[in-house]
């Protein structure tokens, strides 16, 4: 393609990102660096003391939304969710890289944390963008009516495994710590996606080695769900994966492994899941995904 | 907080079996302009507690919104742009939400509607 053409075209999107009309403050600001990203810009993230910083695991997850951004974009989400919005550094790149190219997408955000739902709200005006902020336990108040409705579910959940006491803590504590495997609150959020997700629905979830990835993928199986890592990535202190899980009409919601068979099957999984490394690199191409 | 939230929302607390819909305190709401999507409006009516949107409106005092409404409105253009405002451009920026059942006041401040609930309501 011509390069001037391109040039173009990405001027000609400017009225559409500058007609941003969520407030009034907007109009006064910049906001042509939505143009050169697709997702949010740190320095427009907002903080407090209290509440979670952008981290590797928060890159991570929007690494994955970005790799897979082609099938979203396609996948034409009506209602896109975050549990435990923390900055509001993911459901903000969300909005971003989906927002101006699908029109009509609803975004809601939930954090356990007061004080980081405030903080969402101010990063998400930062940006020009709209999510509806709720301050809630996961998605209490919102179950019932948003029951099979939700397109897209993003969680980078507190995964660090830690003492029992301190899951639920006021305060920062709340961000990280998991409890026995990391699992304590991943697996209250577990049901309450499957319970939300459409019959298209999407779920990205961050979880580290120490979480047992594979049993969760096998879990969800059950549930009647595939699923695919999407970025796997070391750090100095912890193995990051996203993994993606969808509804896959092949699989049998509670058919159950004989307990024979379930090493044999979580072996099969494993193996289903460690064989996709080789593709990630090209995951553009990759269009059996769901 | 949009009016399609408050149509999303139930009391959480537990034993409570008619938490829906929460009745609106309003102390301040503003209108805010949003992109027109027929399409999401024609994805999310299915989905939505008509009378509890009427009710809502109205108490932001828009009471443009038909008593009742059925997927056939979904043609016209007006309606869509009648349901469109109400959805989507209506924001409840300070007051409550109250269930119907106990009485229960949910705050909303900065437009952030709080649903966390105390140790003995769980
Ligand atoms: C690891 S941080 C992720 C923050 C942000 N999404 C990011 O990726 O940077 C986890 C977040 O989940 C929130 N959280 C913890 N338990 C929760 C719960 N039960 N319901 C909702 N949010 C919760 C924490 O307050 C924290 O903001």
């Amino acid at each position: 393609m011509d390069p001037k053409i391109d040039v173009r075209t990405e001027s000609s999107s400017m009225p559409s990102s500058i007609r941003t009309k969520e407030g009034d403050q907007w109009n006064s600001k910049p906001v042509s660096y939505k143009m050169y990203s697709k997702s949010a810009q740190i320095r427009l993230v907002s903080s407090h003391p209290e509440v979670y910083e952008p981290c590797d695991d928060s890159f991570a997850l929007v690494d994955a939304l970005l790799a897979d951004r082609t099938n979203l974009l396609e996948h034409h989400p009506s209602l896109c969710m975050e549990v435990g919005c923390g900055s509001g550094y993911v459901i903000t790149s969300l909005a971003i890289m989906l927002g101006q190219e699908v029109a009509g997408v609803h975004y809601i955000a939930t954090d356990i944390n007061p004080h980081a739902v405030q903080v969402t709200s101010e990063t998400l005006k930062a940006h020009g963008v709209h999510a509806e902020v709720i301050s809630t336990d996961i998605a209490s108040g919102l179950e019932r009516r948003l029951s099979g409705i939700v397109d897209v579910m993003v969680v980078n959940p507190p995964y660090v495994p830690t003492p029992e006491d301190e899951v639920g803590r006021d305060g920062i504590t709340s961000a990280w710590a998991g409890g026995e495997n990391g699992r304590r609150v991943i697996d209250r959020i577990l049901p309450i996606a499957d319970k939300l997700l459409s019959d298209r629905g999407w779920l990205y979830m961050v979880m580290l080695a120490a979480n047992n990835p594979s049993q969760i993928c096998l879990a969800m199986r059950e549930k009647g769900y595939a699923s695919r890592i999407i970025v796997q990535r070391s750090t100095e202190e912890e193995s990051l994966h996203v993994v993606k899980f969808w509804r896959d009409s092949d699989i049998q919601v509670g058919a159950r492994e004989p307990t024979t068979t379930s090493r044999t099957t979580s072996t099969t999984v494993m193996e289903s899941l460690f064989s996709q490394f080789p593709r990630l690199a090209f995951w553009r191409n990759d269009n059996n995904s769901y | 907080m949009r009016l399609l939230t408050h149509n999303m929302l139930s009391c959480n607390i537990k034993g409570v079996t008619n938490g829906f819909p929460l009745r609106l305190e309003v102390e301040k709401f503003v209108e805010k302009e949003v992109d027109f999507s027929a399409e999401f409006l024609r994805n999310i009516f299915p989905k939505i507690e008509w009378k509890a949107l009427v009710d809502a409106a109205r108490s932001m005092g828009y009471a443009e919104l038909p008593d009742e409404a059925d997927s056939s409105m979904l043609d016209s253009d007006d309606f869509l742009k009648k349901f469109h405002h109400a959805l989507l451009e209506l924001h409840l920026e300070e007051g409550a939400l109250i269930c119907p059942e106990t009485g229960r006041r949910f705050p909303v401040n900065k437009g952030i509607p709080n649903m966390l609930l105390h140790e003995d309501e769980v």
